[in-house]
């Protein structure tokens, strides 16, 4: 899959990309249809989130073009007409991404960033609803050795955070060093990637997993 | 890239000439000469003035032409701007291979000042010389008790090399080293660093013999991906200890009318900091505490502290600023528990911090000290004994009393004992390896205290309170650590 063209990346394609340098996505299917995003739901097991996908959608939430919880066939089959029936022209080509409705209390955020002073840069931070507010983000030059993963998680203020939580156990931190240095690796390996974002980054039965991701690649 | 050579034409010059003196009190060109002067530079010192005046006994000549050949390397510029050109070829021509240039009009004064600046540095490589400035402020050596500065005032010797974006901090780190009595090698305020910049003195100081740790003050990096490589470089020879101005939004506006200075994210400016190994200081106090930390106590092994205390609610504060840190409140040992029993009345805290309830006679502060600090276990200590028998000691000599009742042995046997105090803190420090912080808020409010007094004279650093002990204490170990993690 080239990063040559456009700006951003679909979610489908920045997730692919990311995967490829041990990012971990959730396992999810591109359809074409309401059939075929019933099928997957399917084949994922319930419940599921159905989203629009496409190079030149960015902004899912903000354009309610995500559903959540969907919990049987029915309510699948619908999400998918109503969010093929939502793109507009501007949207380009479009598909339905199905992906299994992850589930866990803490959300952290990793990406890539350009600085225009000290160029590529690898971020972790706390995520959810308060990441702004919260601002517990630790930030290193690519490319990042394992130490420097580690010291970034050891950065966070809201450590708290990171042990055994409301039942849920501590966040696997080899899992986590795992994506930063898969950040990295992505960042090194394909100079066209201008940022990256993985918002948010779930953390299920303590391991991470990206459920959204967008990458922007130098036009 | 300045060479080792002209390095050492700038810091420890055979023989310095001073251009543009001036006979004017209130001039550059004669406090450069007066400070060179008056801080004892043993080599010879030449100055130019075009009626070839004497200045403070010293008879200038009209031109650099005029100077000995090969009797001097270095060259302390007031002249001005359009005259520094051919100023810097008839220095070259005398074999001089280092300029410190403190004329202003230069990148700071608009198009016209840039395009001066550029050529002026087009020409120094041309002629092989190394120029520092425009627009600074001057350099400090005590090895060879160089003030070539216009500004004050001279630093104690210490093993500190200071390198600064502005020429008013180099003073204020000095005015620190002269309060702490911790000492400075080399100080440079780096003006408008045309040709050489922060990173080439970090890089000076890392192979310097005379320097232990460097300290600077940047508003910005030009180059922040070559910035970062090469502080990596230094921090793996030596500590760097960094304080940046411009950290918010209000300081990035300042600094970009200071020093022309981008506006960086501070968060990667924190980040780039941390994955270099360089200890980032808050504040200015703050950044010469650390560096004068690094400069006077061995690094810590790990984070284990000990608190030694002779008041409680010094030990309980203490406790609190270490749990709040880095490092650890180390559980009390049950086998140094049982030593410490043996020297103490039951009533001690038994516990870490470790109280010693008004308990002590006359040799029990060593020698707790010392059992505590041999303790295997134990990384580092903060030591709270000191201050009260000073402070008792100050109040009996001063009062109307004194040296009557038998007030002058028990003053002079107060303030033996702080010297003893401080003296056994330094010894045990440097014999075992380990740091050992004595913090008292004498050191502020009373420096000329027996027991500041005592840590100074014992080369140490009187922290003045614990918690900035503890702030210091913990750049040591994360330091430390950093070294430890990438097998250095």
């Amino acid at each position: 899959m080239s990063v040559a063209a456009g700006t951003t990346l679909s979610e489908a394609v920045s997730k692919e990309l990311l995967g490829r340098y041990g990012v971990p996505i959730a396992d999810e299917r591109l359809t074409d249809n309401a059939d075929d995003a019933v099928a997957a739901a399917g084949a994922l097991g319930y419940p599921v989130v159905a989203k629009l996908c496409g190079d030149a959608i960015a902004h899912k939430t903000e354009r309610g073009l995500v559903r959540l919880n969907l919990g049987d066939p029915a309510a699948v089959r619908a999400a998918a007409d109503e969010l093929l029936a939502a793109a507009t022209p501007d949207d380009g080509a479009v598909q339905v991404l199905v992906a299994p409705m992850v589930k866990g209390s803490r959300e952290l955020i990793a990406g890539l960033n350009d600085d225009p002073q000290f160029g590529m840069t690898v971020m972790l931070g706390v995520g959810g609803i308060l990441a702004e507010a919260v601002a517990d983000v630790s930030i290193r030059l690519v490319p990042i050795e394992r130490i420097d993963a580690e010291d970034m998680i050891d950065d966070l203020a809201t450590q708290s955070l990171l042990g055994p939580f409301r039942g849920e156990p501590a966040v696997d931190r080899d899992a986590l060093v795992a994506v930063l240095l898969g950040l990295s690796a992505a960042a090194v390996a394909e100079p066209s990637i201008k940022s990256a974002d993985l918002n948010p980054l779930i953390v299920v039965e303590g391991r991470p997993i990206a459920v959204d991701a967008l990458v922007e690649v130098r036009s | 890239m300045a060479t080792p050579e002209q390095f050492r034409a700038l810091f420890e010059p055979k023989g310095v000439v001073v251009a543009g003196a001036s006979s004017h009190p209130g001039k550059f060109g004669f406090v450069a000469l007066h400070n060179i002067l008056a801080a004892g530079y043993a080599g010879p010192v030449f100055a130019t003035n075009r009626e070839a005046i004497e200045v403070l006994g010293i008879q200038s000549v009209p031109d650099v032409s005029d100077i000995p050949d090969g009797a001097a390397d270095l060259v302390f510029v007031c002249t001005p701007a359009s005259t520094n050109p051919d100023l810097l070829r008839a220095a070259a021509a005398k074999g001089i291979t280092a300029a410190f240039i403190a004329s202003a009009g230069y990148g700071e004064a608009g198009e016209a000042g840039k395009q001066a600046q550029d050529d002026l540095v087009a020409l120094a490589d041309e002629l092989g010389m190394i120029i520092v400035g425009p627009n600074g402020q001057g350099l400090i050596s005590t090895p060879v008790s160089l003030c070539a500065q216009i500004v004050a005032p001279y630093p104690p010797a210490g093993r500190i090399g200071i390198v600064s974006q502005s020429g008013n901090f180099v003073s204020s780190f000095m005015n620190y080293a002269i309060a702490s009595g911790v000492g400075i090698s080399r100080a440079v305020s780096a003006g408008n660093a045309a040709q050489v910049g922060v990173a080439d003195f970090l890089e000076f100081y890392a192979e310097d013999p005379a320097t232990d740790v460097a300290l600077a003050y940047v508003e910005g990096v030009p180059d922040g991906r070559s910035f970062y490589e090469r502080l990596r470089g230094v921090c793996e020879k030596i500590p760097v200890v960094l304080v940046k101005g411009g950290a918010t939004a209000g300081g990035a506006r300042a600094a970009a009318s200071h020093t022309g200075s981008l506006a960086t994210d501070d968060r990667v400016f924190d980040g780039m900091c941390r994955q270099a190994g360089a200890v980032r200081a808050a504040t200015i106090e703050e950044a010469y505490e650390v560096a004068a930390t690094f400069a006077t106590q061995p690094l810590p092994t790990g984070p284990r502290a000990m608190v030694v205390s002779t008041a409680g609610g010094w030990g309980v504060v203490t406790a609190d600023a270490i749990h709040a840190s880095d490092l650890e409140l180390m559980a009390m040992p049950d086998g140094l528990r049982d030593e410490l029993d043996t020297m103490l009345p039951p009533r001690w805290s038994r516990n870490n911090p470790v109280d010693l309830a008004g308990g002590e006679t006359k040799d029990t502060i060593p020698e707790v000290l010392a059992t505590t600090a041999r303790w295997p276990d134990v990384d580092a200590i903060v030591f709270l004994g000191m201050g009260i028998q000073g402070n008792v000691a100050r109040m009996e000599r001063d009062g109307p009393f004194f040296p009557d009742h038998g007030l002058d042995r028990i003053v002079a046997y107060h303030e033996r004992q702080e010297a003893r105090f401080a003296a056994t803190a330094a010894e045990l420090s440097r014999e075992l390896g380990k740091p050992i912080l004595t913090a008292t808020e004498l050191a502020t409010a009373m420096p000329e205290n027996a027991a500041v007094r005592g840590v100074i004279d014992s080369g140490k650093y009187c922290y003045p309170s614990s918690n900035r002990a503890v702030a210091a204490l913990e750049h040591l170990w994360a330091y430390s650590r950093w070294r430890q993690r990438r097998g250095l």
